[in-house]
């Protein structure tokens, strides 16, 4: 509960910024290309995120990258009215989307009205430059 | 029912220092120290009879080999584990296995807090995946919860009706950070300040100042000080990965802690309707609602409902958090993990407050962590040598 103390990067705001390492560099480079990138266990097929050095339904180290397509559901969500940092303006909408290929990511729903907001919306990605750093982020599509 | 070792080990004595939203003035160093002496006092036991030690003050960074060296220079066993009912069942499997006879664990929070108006340091995860969008605790665990509305319709009412029972109850308990406070109804925990969807301020844990320790020995051990001993039934662990890394998904977190119940119950031989006193780990109302589904006390979709209509009063079937929780009584560092099986212990010893007292309360049952933490552990306490 308590193991975290190394401060994150921000942007000038002071907003996080994430810190890619060696695993999850393929993830990053791929959002700044405009492409939402999954590992996929080339045994079992099971789509692993965030990334991990082994599949995590059969520990296999083959996994490879896919281009995932975006599109999803939203799986569950919460508005929030008070936010871990001063930085971040509410209220915003923290969603987790189920993608179409069955895996789940965490990410920020933009231009939406927070009362409106539902499980099972659908809703694609959206890639938003935070200081250089492309985040996958998501917005709704039409019905 | 096979013969536990866990059955040979019992708690002594217990302490809490005051707890406040801030002891100013307070070091957690100190407030360590006073725990130990406490213990100490309320168990007849002299510092030289304590041969196995966890006391841990972040703060000022005592950790257990440190706080092992004030007490002498007998060979020792020290914890390792941060706290709360998986130290406890660490410090009672070495006793269990001879490596102690008498442990003491302690642990306290003070003047760790800095930034005002930002949520307390440990809730704000560094993590690449989730804290670029601003989840923290609050929002992780709230995903959790609206994952359970949508499923089972569970209503928001049922929250409040917990964290209005729970919040009374530290209201009324002299040793609460939140003593004295005015009884809340679920309206005004409607009422209160969204913080993250379903979850409004009163929905949501204190942070608080404080100290607190228990003192674990032999049964055999136990008998011949001038105590009244409870002892552990049974207990278990669940762990689930890392929390804060990634999406909390119910088909993942949302029965965490039931494999820890399973083996807790099977170990005391007992069942939930056996449970006299509930203290659960109530970080957010909803985790209430959540265990008593994952913990078998109803099925799965009911805990909505279970939860009202008094069933989780002190007077009702199944209280809960009788010391006011870490919504009220006080969530200090990680001694509010250990807190729940000292709240359990006094209710068993008939030492919590008379207005907060469970009747004839013989077993408890206390639980750390929750949905959102990816980890649920349980122990079951009792009064009588099982
Ligand atoms: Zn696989």
């Amino acid at each position: 509960m308590s193991h975290w103390s190394t401060a994150p990067e921000t942007d000038a705001s002071g907003l996080p910024l994430p810190c890619p390492t060696a695993l999850s560099r393929p993830h990053w480079d791929g959002c700044a290309r405009g492409e939402l990138l999954v590992q996929c266990c080339a045994d079992c097929g099971r789509r692993v995120f965030p990334p991990q050095p082994v599949c995590t339904a059969c520990f296999s180290e083959r996994l490879g990258w896919e281009r995932s397509s975006g599109r999803g559901l939203i799986y569950s969500f919460t508005v929030v009215h008070r936010p871990p940092r001063p930085e971040f303006e509410v209220p915003y909408v923290i969603v987790i989307v189920e993608l179409e290929e069955g895996w789940h990511m965490l990410s920020n729903l933009l231009d939406c009205d927070p009362d409106a907001v539902a499980v099972g919306d659908p809703v694609e990605v959206s890639f938003e430059t935070r200081a250089g750093m492309v985040l996958p982020m998501f917005r709704r599509r039409g019905a | 029912m096979a013969r536990q070792a866990l059955h040979d080990v019992a708690i002594v004595a217990t302490a809490n220092t005051r707890q406040a939203r801030r002891l100013d003035g307070e070091t957690d160093t100190a407030l360590v120290l006073a725990v130990m002496r406490e213990l100490l006092a309320r168990s007849g036991l002299r510092p030289a009879d304590i041969d196995g030690v966890n006391v841990v003050a972040p703060v000022g960074g005592i950790h257990p080999r440190q706080a092992a060296h004030w007490l002498g220079p007998r060979p020792r066993w020290c914890g390792t584990e941060y706290m709360g009912i998986a130290a406890v069942l660490e410090a009672a499997a070495a006793i269990a296995t001879g490596q102690a006879t008498t442990v003491l664990l302690a642990t306290a929070q003070a003047g760790a807090y800095g930034e005002r108006g930002a949520t307390a340091p440990w809730t704000r995860p560094s993590y690449e995946f989730t804290e670029c969008f601003g989840l923290y605790t609050a929002a992780e665990f709230a995903l959790c919860a609206r994952r359970h509305m949508t499923l089972y319709g569970t209503r928001h009412e049922s929250m409040a009706t917990v964290a209005a029972t729970i919040r009374n109850n530290g209201h009324r308990h002299p040793g609460a950070a939140s003593y004295g406070r005015a009884p809340l109804t679920p309206d005004d925990v409607a009422a209160s300040r969204m913080v993250a969807s379903p979850f409004r301020l009163l929905d949501c844990c204190i942070t608080s100042e404080g100290g607190g320790g228990l003192l674990l020995t032999t049964a055999e051990r136990a008998r011949e000080l001038p105590v009244t001993p409870v002892y552990l039934l049974g207990a278990g662990t669940d762990r689930r990965g890392l929390a804060y890394t990634r999406a909390p998904l119910w088909e993942e977190c949302g029965d965490i802690g039931a494999r820890a119940a399973a083996r807790s119950f099977a170990q005391a031989g007992l069942r939930p309707a056996d449970i006299d006193v509930c203290e659960f780990y109530d970080p957010f109302s909803f985790e209430i609602i959540r265990q008593f589904e994952a913990f078998g006390f109803c099925a799965p979709g009911e805990g909505g409902d279970f939860v009202l209509d008094g069933r989780i009063a002190i007077d009702g079937e199944f209280p809960v958090a009788t010391n006011g929780g870490l919504l009220a009584f006080s969530h200090a560092g990680t001694l509010q993990m250990l807190q729940k099986v000292i709240a359990a212990c006094e209710q068993l010893t008939g030492a919590a407050p008379p207005a907060l007292r469970v009747p004839e309360a013989r077993v408890a049952l206390a639980s750390n962590g929750g949905s959102g933490a990816l980890f649920c552990d349980v122990m079951i306490l009792g009064s009588e040598r099982p």
